[in-house]
């Protein structure tokens, strides 16, 4: 809910962000949302990969033109820092003699290589918080191969799953378990904080994308431990719902999704879509008889959605009690009276792409709805950060604000 | 070694909607009570069942997400169980609940009530749409809050209605989400005193995982659609772009990346694929680390001739023989796993990730994945298995409460518990 105070709950954490790609840049950004200060660290010769990614502002490519960039690094300060220059490790030394937390996903072993493992770390700040949040884990025969979000979609068993019985699979879209170890991540940093408080020692974590991603699985996998049976794809069916699907509507290429659980629910939509006698047909008017005709029913109720516009059934059947949502394309998130209310979008002010809406990675948050007003590190403007070479990083003490979320490429990196 | 959060105490009132929260907290040491109704928590009905015996104490989807719960039964319809529930208040931390936006409120255990009972406590309720705004009564399920994230459009085959991952996630989500806004409140409350209401709607904490389409309407004005087995991409060469090709059997994730990694993996798949005689010239004659998978180094045939190739070679091997030499190749390329390649993959045995949890009233012992979260300096495993149905109700109420054998059975008898 709502908090008055506008005191962030973590505005006392100080966190250097070594991470690159997606999840772990989500999972700090999770913590930045709720008020952590954090320092982005990059080098000139090995960008963040996502700089390099689509989408791009307007399509065309830039190093501060990427969505994902934009999305994962709001609210961080960015440094540039060639860990592989000597005098670079003094600073990244300072750096984390100033942290509460390190967070890093390379690949197993980088961090060690730049002389920045948790074994080092831990002597610079002996209780440091550190998190290594890889693919697949610290150790293990596969863990050196690098992965991108569709691969770890795929190992953990999720693309095997969507889609049609009698078809190929769905890819997910995107990166879809960074966004589970991501949450993850910031949940353990959270356990380990609240466990330094108590104790004074800190933490390396170990977190594998491949065994978060297990976690929305387990049911099924204890399916396969106990009965040996395998999870299949099954298009949209569900074992203890029907009708239950998505259906077309007026338009092109609209959609409405629709879940009906109860005998309760059954006779809501068939006064929904004007056939009272449908509820007491003998064909339908029980649970498993209407599983038996599923096929024959999923027709019908897509004939009464063609007739009408996804948000017209959506209306229509929540009105009457019923579970339904249009399938919404990205552009219908912006018209959303739901997540309006709620505030999900912030439009924030780019130098190079200009205005753009981002959300909140923690929609739970207590401060959700007040101000995160940071934006992402640019690359290539003005300097703020000339050279943190006193006791201090001087702009770490001050509160975050936009301006200061720059750097300059012109300056020699270090 | 000592849970990270072992000090606090959770009542978790969740369904299935918020169970994974719960869990969570539970995994990293919290003691978390599960309070359910007298009848027993409508998730203990939730397939898969052990064995396939449906049955309230064999659902395999209660044992999952509600191991390292301790169990007590509780009717919040009463009005004693609203006095034993205020005084177990007083002794928690945090309360996690998923019941419809205004019904804790109406029993007089909202948020304003408990914090007056109990300062500084954090109440979480996790809910399809949220406490507040046009839709907070609307009914979600799993394919609608999937369909109303925006992830549902771009799902699925273009020639049928989009299509959801088989398993539910909706709520998986909400959950976690849940769990790391609930440690969030933890940390303000160290700092203040102050406790927090949370207010997780699931329909937000997915919004935010279907981010790439979103991010395409958002910088370049465009939807992407579903397209089965390819990405649908916007301003590039060749906006649909293979990602899952069928092997012998199953199906692998792949792509043909550019830069370091392109150069290392796209030669040694090349040189395979030739000693096979499945390499196009344009594959052996490519400058793998010049490579622009969108680039002008390829006319369009030689994309066309590239692509075929490519399936024909991974559907002469086997998804393991293919990720074998993924991995002693560094070619980034992942099989599909099934439920079943899970279990079996060699690399999770080698990670240690499966746990036996003794289930005593199956006379079994059941593999369950390990909490994904390893901390060098605490302990984060499953301590023990979901409660059965009032299991713990005499260790709280009499242990801990000081209700007597006889105060039991009447509460029993009446409902109550």
């Amino acid at each position: 809910m709502v908090s008055s105070k506008m005191r962030k709950a973590l505005d006392d954490i100080k966190i250097a962000d070594f991470t690159w790609y997606v999840a772990g840049p989500l999972c700090v950004r999770y913590l930045a949302d709720c008020g952590a200060r954090v320092i982005h660290v990059e080098t000139a010769r090995r960008l963040d990969g996502v700089r390099k990614l689509p989408p791009y502002k307007d399509n065309v490519p830039g190093v501060n033109r990427s969505g994902y960039f934009h999305n994962y690094n709001c609210n961080k300060l960015g440094v540039t820092l060639n860990l592989e220059h000597p005098k670079a490790r003094e600073l990244a030394t300072r750096l984390v003699r100033w942290a509460d937390i390190v967070a890093e996903s390379f690949g197993p072993g980088v961090m060690d290589n730049l002389g920045l493992g948790y074994e080092r770390v831990k002597q610079i700040k002996p209780d440091i918080i550190m998190i290594s949040l890889s693919s697949k884990g610290q150790s293990g025969p596969h863990s050196a191969l690098p992965a991108v979000g569709m691969h770890l979609a795929a190992l953990s068993g999720f693309i095997e799953i969507t889609g049609w019985p009698d078809r190929d699979p769905a890819l997910l879209y995107g990166a879809y378990t960074d966004s589970i170890a991501g949450r993850f991540g910031a949940a353990a940093l959270l356990a380990a904080l609240d466990h330094r408080c108590r104790t004074g020692s800190g933490q390396h974590i170990d977190l594998s994308q491949y065994e978060a991603g297990l976690q929305f699985l387990v049911p099924p996998l204890l399916d396969y431990a106990s009965s040996k049976r395998v999870l299949k794809r099954n298009g949209n069916r569900h074992s203890y719902a029907v009708p239950h699907g998505v259906y077309p509507c007026k338009g092109d290429d609209r959609w409405c999704a629709i879940a009906v659980f109860t005998d309760e629910e059954w006779a809501a939509l068939c006064r929904a879509m004007d056939q009272p006698s449908w509820v007491d047909d003998a064909r339908y008017a029980t649970f498993l008889s209407r599983k038996s005709n599923e096929e024959e029913l999923d027709r019908l109720v897509a004939q009464w959605t063609l007739k009408h516009t996804a948000e017209e059934v959506m209306a229509r059947l929540q009105a009457a009690g019923v579970s339904a949502g249009l399938a919404a394309t990205a552009e219908d998130l912006h018209r959303d009276p739901q997540l309006a209310a709620r505030q999900h979008f912030q439009t924030l002010e780019h130098h190079e792409i200009g205005s753009q809406p981002t959300t909140a990675w923690a929609p739970g948050c207590p401060e959700r709805r007040l101000s995160w007003t940071g934006r992402p590190p640019s690359w290539g403007r003005t300097t703020t950060m000339s050279s943190p070479g006193s006791s201090a990083f001087p702009m770490m003490s001050s509160p975050i604000s936009p301006a200061r979320a720059s750097l300059t490429r012109r300056e020699p990196e270090m | 070694m000592e849970s990270p959060l072992a000090p606090y105490r959770v009542l978790d009132l969740t369904d299935e909607k918020g169970f994974l929260c719960g869990r969570i907290l539970g995994d990293f040491g919290a003691d978390v009570i599960k309070v359910e109704p007298p009848r027993g928590d409508p998730g203990r009905r939730v397939w898969p069942f052990y064995r396939d015996i449906a049955d309230p104490k064999r659902s395999l989807y209660w044992f999952a997400y509600n191991a390292n719960k301790r169990g007590i039964t509780l009717n919040l319809e009463s009005a004693d169980g609203r006095e034993i529930f205020r005084t177990l208040a007083k002794t928690a931390d945090f309360v996690i609940e998923s019941f419809a936006p205004g019904y804790m409120d109406g029993l007089g255990l909202g948020y304003g009530s408990l914090s007056q009972i109990k300062p500084g406590i954090t109440m979480t309720s996790i809910t399809p749409f949220g406490q507040d705004g046009p839709w907070r009564d609307y009914k979600g399920s799993d394919i609608v809050l999937w369909a109303l994230s925006s992830y549902l459009y771009v799902t699925g085959d273009e020639d049928r209605p989009p299509v959801k991952p088989s398993f539910p996630q909706a709520y998986l989500h909400a959950g976690l989400e849940a769990a790391t806004s609930t440690l969030v409140a933890l940390h303000h409350r160290q700092l203040t005193g102050e406790g927090q209401w949370i207010d997780v709607s699931a329909q937000q904490a997915l919004a935010v995982i279907s981010l790439q389409n979103q991010q395409y309407w958002d910088l370049a004005r465009f939807n992407p659609r579903r397209a089965g087995a390819f990405q649908h991409l916007s301003g590039v060469r060749w906006p649909l772009q293979r990602r899952l090709w069928q092997c012998r059997d199953g199906f692998v994730a792949f792509v043909l990346f550019s830069g370091r990694l392109g150069a290392e993996g796209n030669r040694a798949l090349t040189g395979w694929m030739d000693r096979e005689g499945l390499a196009p010239e344009c594959m052996k004659r490519m400058d793998w680390a010049a490579f622009d998978p969108q680039g002008s180094d390829l006319t369009d045939e030689e994309h066309g001739q590239m692509m075929e190739a490519l399936s024909a070679f991974f559907n002469r091997h086997t998804k393991a023989e293919l990720y074998k030499m993924a991995v002693e190749r560094r070619i980034v390329l992942y099989p599909c796993n099934t439920t079943e390649d899970i279990m079996n993959d060699p690399h999770l045995a080698a990670r240690n990730a499966w746990t036996g949890v003794e289930h005593d009233e199956l006379g079994a012992m059941l593999t369950y994945p390990r909490p994904c979260v390893r901390f060098s300096d605490a302990s984060c495993e499953i301590r023990r298995r979901a409660p059965l149905l009032g299991e713990h109700n005499g260790e709280i109420y009499q242990g801990e409460l000081g209700f007597s054998r006889d105060d039991l059975v009447v509460l029993k008898r009446n409902g109550v518990i």
